[in-house]
């Protein structure tokens, strides 16, 4: 395997579409870790933070990593490729953020209902759990498209 | 096996990101909770040996790259240091786990999150020489 460089202008998009892809991916693990742990051990503080990493965390990361992915790609000329990897990208990328919004939803009604004694706010936390480690799979899979560029 | 190399010494790379945010919460306030904490600790295990053992293999794989190359003896100095301020700042974070008062109350835990924000600078420092490959 032969080093490539590429040219210096793709740089700061690149960095911008990585760092945000890293900030999606770490905030979703921290959400993960605080919704099974609520789910666990009906712990309402992990509840909301695992709504607040959501909200403050997640969403902002995808804004940051999708607005750099099109520039990106506009720079290699990649906007209407047909490529698998470019494919399973923008895939993963939009319709992770309709999956992101109902957790976003239910983690929030979660930890609303929480707040009662009476209640863990069980089903929506354990709903928005699932929505969570789905996408952290399919951005697994985003990672391993954009690392191996399948054609 | 240039891509399944290049895969997981990203992959490493973004399980350590995981573990600055997931210090970044404790740092922001968050009281510090074991569980999460643990995630965050086997993250940095596991992405900061990925990210040197893939790393070295892809720079001793790849023709072009030699692993005296500045940006790449760059980036073995700057993971060194993110390790030992990650150290520092996981060993203040799990005094304060537990605590009522939250991450912000003690003076172990102001040492932490001072190791934290250190560390997530040198993180930080480490993509962009990772992208940016000055002298490549």
């Amino acid at each position: 395997m032969i080093a490539t460089i590429r040219p210096d202008a793709w740089n700061f998009p690149l960095l911008l579409h990585v760092l945000g892809a890293m900030l999606l991916v770490g905030t979703l693990v921290l959400a993960a870790a605080a919704l099974f742990g609520a789910w666990r051990g009906r712990n309402p503080a992990l509840m909301r933070l695992g709504y607040r990493s959501l909200v403050l965390g997640v969403l902002p990361a995808w804004i940051v990593m999708r607005v750099a992915a099109e520039w990106i790609a506009s720079k290699e000329d990649l906007t209407n490729s047909n490529a698998s990897w470019i494919g399973i990208g923008f895939t993963t990328a939009d319709g992770g953020l309709l999956l992101i919004l109902i957790s976003i939803l239910l983690a929030g009604l979660a930890a609303r209902r929480a707040r009662r004694p009476e209640s863990s706010g069980g089903g929506f936390g354990r709903a928005s759990t699932v929505l969570v480690s789905v996408l952290l799979i399919a951005y697994l899979v985003a990672i391993w498209a954009m690392t191996t560029k399948p054609v | 096996m240039y891509d399944t190399l290049l895969f997981l010494h990203v992959l490493a790379a973004f399980a350590l990101v995981a573990t600055v945010v997931i210090f970044s919460a404790f740092a922001l306030g968050v009281a510090t909770d074991s569980r999460v904490l643990a995630v965050g600790n086997v993250l940095w295990a596991v992405g900061g040996l990925g990210t040197l053992v893939f790393g070295i293999w892809l720079a001793l794989y790849v023709k072009g790259y030699e692993l005296w190359d500045g940006w790449i003896i760059a980036a073995i100095v700057l993971w060194a240091i993110a390790t030992e301020l990650g150290r520092r700042a996981q060993l203040g974070y799990t005094a304060t786990t537990g605590s009522a008062e939250g991450a912000a109350a003690t003076a172990d835990a102001r040492q932490a999150t001072l190791m934290h924000w250190l560390r997530s600078l040198v993180v930080l420092a480490l993509l962009v020489v990772m992208i940016y490959k000055p002298g490549a």
